[in-house]
């Protein structure tokens, strides 16, 4: 691989740019592999590189039903925090943020990581109980967050009417360290840094069945044949009911449509990312100048990847009062994604009933910002056979037991 | 927008009118049941790509639940049926058979 620099670009500028190599190769999958991951989404391939960069684990094939990146990693609103509740959450999401700050130089892929700031706002009285208690335990688990004051939120977001009267905002739960990044760069970065490992990044093949012997795994059946592995990682998303199907277990989630969509691009207007849990509704400014907005999740059990039109009028009302500039602007696009939600609205990154199978699932709706700690979570995993520190809690046997890790109260919809 | 035939009021109602109630016949498990069926009833759904049955209110029209069949990888919707029953209508599930030779059945 050779490596992206100031001075590549020079060399290249010297011959037209005709000689950039792809960035990962398309190779036709081999008989077997140490390790099989399903799923070249962000987490898929954060799982892939950590296995080979971690624990020396490089005869490694992703294998992935479209294009590398096209789920959720191409459709998120592309937020990263860690201000969550529970200890596991914020141990996991907090080594997420940490890995994503030094993504860049990592992967030798800009990942355009912007720490600009998140602001969540405080609209009923409830929410500043709740999110006071996140500050809190934030400060206990050495997660840097503050509660800041409405005047201090106008003053970081001048477009914001913070006077209601529907929604009066009360505050703030702010993490300077929180931000946003290029979703599909992400994505690629890793993809390139996998091939440069040696790693086979199969696009357009469908796994289609499981094959185990005596309750361990042997290999997957794709529409490229058969192909074995030693171990395999489940990491599909909205997809893992099927998969797990296939494998021969039953897991705790549910499927459903979560929506996002973009204005027309305008000149700056906002530099910190703004999430409003009472409405549902996110907003930041991409690169481009388009307010991304993240609206709720439909109610109902969901395989189409598009969403129900009434939630992003709603998302986008309680918007306008928030900030009334946004008013006259039109939408450009709107899209959804398939999201898989559990009963806690926290992950699983765990064992499963099946030996040497492993499911890195459950992310629901704040899957992005998790991308490099799930990596380096499920890589510990798949190396040693069982989980570390990070991962133990999120084993998909804590429903059974009762030990939620519950965000779902703590974080509403907009996770 | 998904529009189901409430089968009391026989409104044809869109998804606003109507609240979801999560996967319908469950089978309930309470104290005193083995921790795999009382996990399962709480926890494990079959959450199927294709036909789902599913429980349904109608909350801004009569107010009473019923059942749906619908289809979650295309939003079709086979049909509605009151809640009192302890499985799809025949009628329904040769419906839906029709429709989808390849459903395993209820």
């Amino acid at each position: 691989m050779k490596r992206y620099s100031v001075f590549a670009i020079a060399r290249q500028a010297m011959s037209y740019h005709q000689g950039w190599e792809r960035a990962w190769r398309a190779p036709e999958p081999k008989k077997e592999y140490d390790a099989i991951i399903i799923g070249a989404g962000g987490h898929g391939l954060a799982t892939a590189y950590y296995l080979g960069k971690n624990h020396g684990i490089k005869n490694v094939a992703i294998i992935e039903k479209g294009w590398l990146g096209g789920g959720n990693t191409g459709r998120n609103t592309t937020i990263i925090r860690s201000n969550y509740l529970q200890d596991p959450s914020a141990a996991i999401y907090d080594k997420a943020l940490s890995l994503y700050e030094t993504l860049s130089q990592d992967l030798n892929y800009n990942v355009m990581f912007s720490p600009r700031g998140l602001l969540m706002l405080a609209q009923t009285h409830h929410e500043v109980r709740g999110y006071l208690r996140t500050v809190h335990a934030n400060q206990l688990q050495g997660v840097s967050t503050e509660w800041i004051s409405p005047a201090k939120v106008k003053e970081l977001v001048p477009i914001m009417n913070i006077d209601g009267p529907r929604y009066p905002v009360l505050g703030a739960l702010y993490q300077k360290r929180g931000g946003t990044a290029r979703h599909d760069a992400v994505a690629w970065g890793y993809a390139r840094a996998c091939s440069d490992m040696g790693m086979d990044i199969i696009q357009q093949t469908e796994v289609t069945g499981v094959r185990t012997e005596g309750g361990v795994v042997r290999g997957v059946e794709t529409t490229k044949g058969y192909i074995g592995c030693k171990k395999l990682g489940i990491v599909v998303a909205g997809h893992s009911g099927q998969v797990a199907d296939m494998a021969g277990f039953r897991l705790p989630l549910e499927a459903v449509a979560l929506q996002a969509l973009v204005s027309e691009p305008i000149k700056p207007t906002i530099d910190v990312v703004v999430m409003a849990n009472t409405v549902h509704g996110y907003m930041s400014q991409s690169d481009k100048g388009e307010l991304v907005i993240g609206g709720g999740t439909d109610s109902f059990n969901n395989y189409t990847q598009r969403g129900s039109f009434h939630h992003i009028e709603e998302t986008l009302r309680a918007l306008i009062e928030t900030f009334p500039i946004i008013s006259r602007l039109k939408m450009l696009r709107q899209w959804g994604g398939i999201v898989d939600m559990t009963g806690d609205r926290s992950p699983l990154i765990s064992k499963t009933p099946v030996g040497n199978c492993f499911i890195n699932c459950g992310w629901g709706t704040g899957g992005f910002k998790a991308i490099p700690g799930s990596g380096w979570a499920m890589a510990e995993l798949m190396a040693k056979g069982e989980p570390g520190p990070l991962a133990a809690d999120f084993n998909m046997w804590r429903f059974r037991e009762g030990q939620f890790i519950d965000e779902s109260v703590a974080a509403g919809v907009a996770h | 927008m998904l529009i189901l035939e409430c089968p009391y009021c026989g409104v044809k109602a869109e998804e606003t009118e109507l609240a979801n109630g999560g996967e319908a016949h469950l089978k309930r498990f309470g104290p005193g049941s083995a921790d795999n069926d009382f996990e399962s009833y709480m926890f494990a759904r079959k959450n199927p790509k294709g036909v789902h049955f599913e429980r349904w209110r109608h909350s801004y029209g009569c107010g009473k639940w019923f059942l749906a069949a619908r289809c979650t990888a295309t939003l079709e919707v086979f049909g509605t049926y009151p809640a009192q029953t302890a499985e799809p209508p025949a009628d329904l599930q040769a419906k839906i058979k029709a429709k989808r030779p390849d459903w395993k059945g209820y």
